[in-house]
């Protein structure tokens, strides 16, 4: 009663007009619902209050809502329509919001509201909506399972989606509905690899298991060669991952793939992107990421591999008792299989007193895996310290740890017993108790040489009280009574004394021990056992009635007596195999390490097995990208691209490249190329041989002349393999011819695409090769196969991005300009800014030697696609500026009106002087605008929108370093009287090998001007190229010198008042120069 | 993934549940109660209890049992790492974490649960990210939102969500804008018994250095900073913040990052094995039992050792004595010491060695009567700090800040600190 009342008073709050009224009701409500109370019954006074304009309110309604909804099914039909109203609204917040908790309602009517609004959702231009829809998926699916199929396909598309926010929450997605639609995952492999590093730690975790999974079915076993081969070759295998010889066994394997076992194994590039791109987050400060990724090495990795991860498991046991407890588990299952892993780590699995038992009893378990003929020693002197523990339990967990070390290592078998018989003078009996019962097992493998053991024990009868020591006991005494021939018969009679009240398992074996002892020495025993099975006749319990009436008819010789009395004594007496003492823990690396199955050693709903290794790998070619959506721009944009979009762990290729790029294996692990770059590499190197094998001569001999190109063309192989895959190997040499065209039609586009990645230098002999291909492309037949026509599509897609590539033919958007404009042009621009000549913004082209960013991509700009290019002309309205030309292209069927920007946000200091706003662009148009920023000298972006009529777009410039100056022109002089003054901490060299290619002085030079805005001084020897430059906001100066000599080994010294300048401008030109 | 979520205090009471899919009635806590029972000690709960229907996965912290109910499969640590964070932002949000904390807070502590999670699956936990959703409550908060009926939830989708910066809110001003690294290592060790007499021969079994790197930075903008080491070898295995570019710190051990507002964990490291740990202090110790007589003897000295110089403070020793004991009869040298004669714990408060006058506890434990002498010897725990001092002798170079103008105060503190230190007797 006392509780209606107040609930009137709560509804009369609800009714009031005031908000902080209801919000004072709504926070007590929803303390009742905390606490567990029953507040179903305000349901229609809170349900009003949905649409409420104060947020706090609303939220603390959705939280109801969401609570009491499945109970009151059709008031809770009330609220829908104000969330439908909030998936229009245009706070992105609002909208997830309002999906959030229309998705959480658990009433089936509006399923098809729901499915309506998450297909809406997924399509949305927030990623944040996107990930709320990823979200509601498996809440609609839990929901009505027959919306299955409409479901996979929104998922189908959000695991298309590019963003790391969505990531991890699709994957989630198609765990929790299709997880066997492992078809689904092969095009965004790649990607997922790649963006794995960025996603929020949840999403990590949830990625890592599904790929451990799929690359179950998808690889190889690393270790499948283990038998076939030796240690030794194992090894150069496993190193030399990816260099070229290796790429021919590839060759080999898929030529003939039924052999495929025979043959040394080489791992696929996938496998390797997978391992590679995990490795990093061992590091995580997340338990469950590091947990995930160790699994993933323990299952999927090469044996030579797999001990990175102990280190970071042993870190891990710093973390709280419950981490410490799973991951105990977890290395105590892979301590079995892989021993020397953890080896090193010894004592940090050594136990404390404060430790609470569990995990010293994990401890224990994993010590005792780690034992072998070397460490035992200090092994077991650790257990002897443990063995005086306060600890009961773990004590008797020591003992037994002790039994197994001697089981499993033969040589300290002698000490273990001894020590253990040691413990039978322990004053606790659960000590002695425990000892006993591992004595027994341990006796059992040598009972002859112990005879003294044997009967030390027997004196231990008169004392031990613990039921399972004394029935071990009296069992030992039993089994081995020919080797106690005097005292055996005389523990029975002191057993036939106590047989009434001891406890059921020592009744058994006393009986047991009768009946032996009858079988061996009847003269002095006869009487004790009929004594004994009269006893037990009329026991209580049953068993040992049973047993007792069994054993006399089977030992006592009657007129009546069964054919199995003669064979008494071999049944009782028969040689029992020694037991085995093995880990809890074995063989339970059947379920995937690290879940919650594996945890319970039992199966859990929801677990997916961990799949087999397939017999021979699956084709590679399913995971490669067609149209790669995602990366379609970071192939051009790359490094710079890249450090807009994810400037954290893959950022710093810039500055840590020079070194990196030394060896090729690390080179595509750095993040530099990550995004494309692996992907291509990746599956480049497994289709290469394939297209080695059926192209002519004349292809391979072009591909021996220019090595780059190889590279520039692997994608083309791609698609080529996947061809030869689906046609039959015979058929492959008449269509041969056919599919050469169809290739170098394909490496068109890709080249184009690269084009910009590729030097300058080798511009011109590219696109002449281009312009022979174009021709041969123009006689290619229409292609047969859809992947060709794909392959068109693409190409005009790709020339539609690229400004800057070579192609002749002339398309709408790019400027005819560029085919034009020649490697020396970088030397003409030098000319013109020397000049100071003013030109208008607007008048400057785009032009090729500059490269160009990726603003707004057509797809997320809905069709609107900008790009911009830093143009090296001084910014007439402000000297400071950097003038960045930028470049819209509507893509679009209908017009784009009033382009302009919007809500610049900028670090301090940093200044816009925005474009001129764009009225009017037409479909299928491009138009181009200047705007200038002040940077004020740092490579911070600049944030702003970019505001059409309808949209509004999230877009940023940063700007590399090298575009932060302008050239300045100095004599010889005047260059060495500045660097003089700029000595010491302003002076910053590196030596350096240079690029094959760039090892003239024109080429030297050309490379520094393309990475930064600087202009040549002249020098009198032509080993030196000097540069010089001021930078924009404060006129630092900044003086380069590149000194070069016959081996093509170099050393560059720039020269700044400006250090970090200076030391990121150093990091550019290494890189220019030396790729 | 996570069903619901039950918070138990230490009489067992459930004061706080939390659905995220369909309700699940409490009764489903009666497993948890059972395995509680069966379990001697708090933390011996098993962290993972499978009932028919579900599985219960718990974390105790600040005597709060954090019980999450889930019905399929899950990666456990998953869980447990998700509850260790609830309870981080806890504290971090009410300073404390306590049941009157969360009890006095509870709508907060809803709103935020249900911002970490939708349909049990993480959704924000970076704390930067939720302060701007929800704000935590002040007492001045508080005070304004009654008199204008603003609310401490945010309107707009928290910068963090869509920037590559989770971790930090945009905005961000401070009048004086500071950055403070506190570099705090842990010894863990064993000592042996062995070698009762000298200090010298007793030997160490084991012996490492954990580190973090624990930061407040209060940065006005998007500062940032590199941090690098006069010695970066010495760390053997890191662990990161996610602010910190791995790559960089894999080339040039350079610690390169845009910092989260607020207090973080930058780092946290262990120094590599090779290197010999420095054991700050030493214990003589001397506790028997005669056979026979119901009293034991207690004899305990503290001294420096290696400590370079340095003074060695709050030190705190503490051991669990045999259950047969019944009364320590002890003398401290200085500071203070209990018994608790129900769990045995002796607990003795030195405070700061005195190289001159080492600290020392003497005196009798005395029997319960009749019982026998106990074999086992209890091992000691030691807890101290010693200030201005990393143990590994780790040292930062330089902290430097781009991207802002500024110049901001900067301030490094060292200090070491027993971890798991015991001594064996």
């Amino acid at each position: 009663m006392c509780s209606s009342l107040r609930h009137d008073d709560l509804k009369e709050m609800l009714d009031s007009n005031k908000d902080s009224l209801k919000l004072e009701a709504m926070k007590r409500i929803v303390a009742m619902i905390a606490r567990g109370k029953n507040a179903s019954d305000l349901f229609p006074a809170v349900v009003k209050n949905v649409a409420c304009k104060n947020i706090e309110v609303k939220k603390l309604v959705y939280v109801y809502l969401v609570r009491y909804a499945e109970e009151q099914q059709d008031l809770a039909l009330l609220s829908i329509s104000t969330f439908q109203r909030g998936l229009k609204d245009p706070n992105q917040l609002i909208r997830a919001s309002a999906l959030r908790v229309l998705s959480s309602i658990r009433v089936t009517i509006i399923v098809p509201i729901m499915m309506l609004a998450i297909k809406e959702a997924a399509s949305d231009m927030s990623p944040y909506v996107r990930k709320t829809a990823a979200h509601a998926i498996p809440k609609l699916y839990s929901l009505d399972p027959e919306q299955k199929d409409q479901l996979i396909e929104v998922i189908e598309k959000l695991l298309a989606d590019k963003t790391t926010l969505v990531a991890g929450s699709v994957v989630m997605a198609f765990e929790e509905v299709c997880p066997e639609r492992i078809e689904l995952i092969h095009k965004n492999y790649r990607k997922l690899c790649n963006l794995l590093i960025d996603v929020e730690e949840w999403g990590q975790v949830v990625i890592i298991n599904m790929l451990t999974r799929y690359a179950r079915t998808q690889f190889l076993n690393p270790n499948m060669n283990e038998s076939f081969l030796e240690e030794g070759s194992d090894k150069t295998f496993y190193g030399s991952d990816e260099d070229s010889d290796e790429e021919e066994e590839d060759k080999d394997k898929k030529a003939e793939a039924p052999m495929v076992k025979r043959k040394p194994y080489v791992m696929d590039p996938d496998h390797r992107l997978l391992l590679r791109n995990t490795k990093p987050l061992l590091q995580s400060r997340n338990a469950a990421v590091v947990m995930a990724v160790a699994q993933l090495y323990f299952h999927l990795a090469p044996k030579a591999e797999i001990g990175v991860i102990a280190k970071a498991l042993v870190r891990l046991l710093r973390s709280h008792s419950e981490v410490q407890y799973v991951v105990l588990q977890n290395v105590a299952t892979m301590s079995i299989k892989r021993r020397g892993m953890f080896e090193p780590y010894l004592k940090s699995f050594y136990i404390r007193s404060t430790d609470p038992t569990q995990i010293k009893i994990l401890k224990l378990e994993v010590l005792t895996n780690l034992a072998n003929e070397t460490n035992i020693s200090t092994i077991l002197r650790e257990f002897q310290t443990y063995i005086k523990s306060m600890d009961k339990d773990f004590v008797a967990a020591t003992i037994q740890a002790i039994g197994r070390c001697a089981t499993n290592i033969g040589e300290v078998r002698d000490t273990c017993l001894n020590g253990l018989v040691q413990l039978l003078s322990n004053r606790d009996e659960l000590v002695v108790a425990e000892s006993v019962v591992v004595i027994k097992k341990l006796l059992q493998m040598q009972p002859e040489k112990h005879s003294d053991i044997i009967k030390h024990m027997a004196k231990l009868t008169d004392n031990i009280q613990v039921p399972m020591a004394r029935a071990s006991i009296l069992w030992l005494i039993g089994e081995y009574c020919e080797h106690v021939p005097k005292i055996a018969p005389d523990v029975l009679r002191k057993m036939a004394k106590s047989f009434t009240n001891e406890e059921d398992i020592v009744k058994l074996q006393i009986i047991n021990l009768a009946a032996k002892l009858y079988l061996t020495n009847s003269k002095q025993t006869k009487l004790l056992t009929q004594y004994v099975l009269n006893l037990a006749k009329y026991d209580q319990n049953y068993d040992i009635r049973d047993r007792a009436r069994f054993i006399r008819q089977l030992i006592v010789p009657t007129e009546k007596s069964g054919a199995l009395s003669k064979y008494a004594k071999k049944l009782f007496l028969a040689i029992k195999p020694a037991p085995v003492l093995e880990s809890p823990f074995k063989d339970r690396d059947h379920f995937q390490l690290g879940s919650l199955s594996h945890l319970l050693n039992a199966k859990a709903g929801g677990y997916q097995e961990l799949p087999d290794w397939p017999e021979a790998a699956p084709d590679p070619c399913v995971r490669n990208v067609e149209v790669p959506e995602w990366t379609k721009c970071s192939s051009r944009e790359k490094r710079k691209e890249k450090k807009v979009d994810k400037p954290f762990y893959s950022d710093s290729d810039g500055e840590s490249g020079p070194t990196e790029s030394a060896d090729s294996e690390s080179d595509s692990a750095s993040g530099s190329e990550s995004g494309s770059g692996l992907e291509e590499s990746g599956s480049g190197s497994e289709s290469e041989e394939s297209e080695e094998g059926s192209e002519s001569e004349e292809e391979v001999e072009k591909d021996k002349k220019k090595k780059k190109k190889i590279e520039l063309k692997k994608p083309v192989q791609v698609s080529e393999s996947e061809q030869s895959s689906e046609e039959e190997v015979r058929k492959h040499e008449r269509k041969n011819k056919l599919r050469k065209s169809v290739s170098e039609s394909e490496s068109d586009d890709e080249e184009e695409s690269k084009s910009e990645s590729s030097q300058s230098e080798s511009e011109d002999s590219e696109s002449e090769a281009e312009v022979k291909k174009k021709k041969k492309a123009a006689e290619t037949k229409p292609p047969p196969k859809p992947v060709k026509k794909e392959c068109k599509k693409e190409k005009k897609e790709m020339s539609l991005l690229d400004l800057d590539d070579f192609e002749p033919t002339p398309s709408p958007q790019a400027t005819p300009l560029n085919s034009f404009l020649s490697s020396s042009l970088v030397n003409d621009l030098e000319g013109l800014s020397l000049s100071d000549a003013v030109l208008s913004p607007a008048a400057i082209s785009p032009c090729s030697a500059l490269k160009s960013y990726e603003l707004l991509h057509r797809i997320t700009g809905d069709g609107l696609c900008v790009e911009y290019c830093f143009s090296r002309q001084p910014f007439p309205p402000d000297a400071n500026m950097v003038s960045v030309q930028m470049q819209f292209t509507n893509n679009a069927t209908s017009d784009t009106k009033n382009l302009h920007m919007e809500d610049v946000k900028l670090q301090s200091g940093m200044r816009v002087n925005e474009f001129t706003e764009i009225e009017l662009l037409p479909a299928g148009e491009t138009a181009s605008a200047v705007m200038g920023i002040d940077f004020c000298d740092s490579t911070q972006a600049a944030n702003f929108q970019l505001c059409t009529h309808r949209r509004k777009f999230f877009v940023s410039i940063q700007p590399p370093v090298g575009e932060l100056m302008r050239p300045v022109f100095l004599t010889e002089n005047e260059f060495k009287k500045e660097q003089g003054q700029l000595m010491g901490m302003n002076e910053i060299s590196e030596k350096l090998t240079l690029d094959v290619k760039c090892r003239n002085e024109h080429a030297i030079v050309q490379r520094v001007i393309t990475a930064a805005n600087l202009s040549r001084v002249p020098c009198g020897s032509d080993k030196e190229c000097r540069f010089g430059g001021r930078t924009v906001t404060s006129g630092s100066l900044v003086l380069a010198t590149v000194s070069s000599r016959e081996d093509g080994a170099a050393q560059l010294t720039v020269n700044c008042e400006k250090m970090v300048i200076g030391t990121m401008l150093v990091k550019d030109i290494l890189l220019a120069l030396t790729q | 993934m996570i069903h619901s979520l039950f918070l138990i205090n230490s009489s067992g009471d459930i004061f706080l549940e939390k659905h995220w899919k369909s309700v699940v009635s409490r009764s489903v806590c009666d497993y948890f109660f059972e395995a509680q029972e069966r379990a001697t000690e708090p933390e011996n709960v098993p962290p993972v209890i499978p009932t028919p229907h579900h599985y219960l996965i718990s974390v105790l912290r600040h005597r709060i049992y954090f019980v999450a109910v889930i019905q399929s499969e899950v990666p456990p640590l998953f869980v447990i790492e998700f509850l260790h964070r609830v309870v981080d932002t806890f504290q971090d949000y009410f300073g404390v974490c306590t049941e009157a904390a969360i009890k006095d807070n509870v709508v907060v502590v809803y709103e935020l649960l249900e911002e970490m999670l939708d349909n049990g699956f993480p959704l924000a936990t970076e704390s930067n990210i939720l302060k701007e959703l929800i704000k935590p409550p002040t007492i001045l908060r508080t005070m304004v939102n009654t008199i204008t009926g603003s609310t401490n939830v945010g309107e707009q989708l928290p910068t963090g969500q869509l920037s590559v910066v989770p971790w930090r809110r945009t905005g961000v001003k401070y009048t004086n804008n500071e950055a403070y690294f506190d570099v705090v290592e842990e010894i863990d060790a064993i000592i042996d018994k062995s070698g009762y007499g000298s200090e010298q021969t007793r030997s160490t079994i084991t012996a490492e250095i954990q580190g973090v790197i624990d930061a407040c930075v209060k940065l006005t903008g998007m500062p940032d900073l590199t941090l690098s080491f006069m010695n970066p070898r010495l760390l053997d295995d890191v662990s990161f913040h996610p602010c910190v570019r791995f790559k960089r710190w894999e080339a040039e051990r350079i610690l390169s990052f845009i910092p989260p507002d607020g207090n973080f964990r930058l780092l946290s490291y262990h120094v590599s094995s090779q290197n010999l740990v420095a054991i700050p202090v030493y214990v003589k110790h001397n506790i028997s039992f005669r056979e026979g007589s119901s009293q034991g003897r207690f004899d305990l000295t503290l001294g420096p050792k290696q400590t370079m110089g340095k003074s060695v403070e709050a030190v705190l020793v503490s051991s669990q004595l045999p259950r047969g004991v019944l009364t320590a009869n002890l003398n401290p040298s200085q500071g203070t010491y209990t018994f608790d004669p129900v769990t045995k714990m002796l607990t003795w408060d030195v405070g700061k060695i005195n190289p001159q006058k080492l600290p020392s506890l003497k005196g009798t434990m005395s029997l319960q009567a009749g019982a026998s002498k106990p074999d086992e010897n209890p091992s000691i725990n030691i807890q101290l700090k010693i200030q201005q001092m990393a143990i590994s002798g780790l040292k930062v170079n330089r902290l430097d800040m781009y991207g802002e103008k500024y110049k901001p105060f900067k301030g490094i503190k060292y200090m070491t600190k027993a971890g798991k230190f015991q001594v064996r007797t």
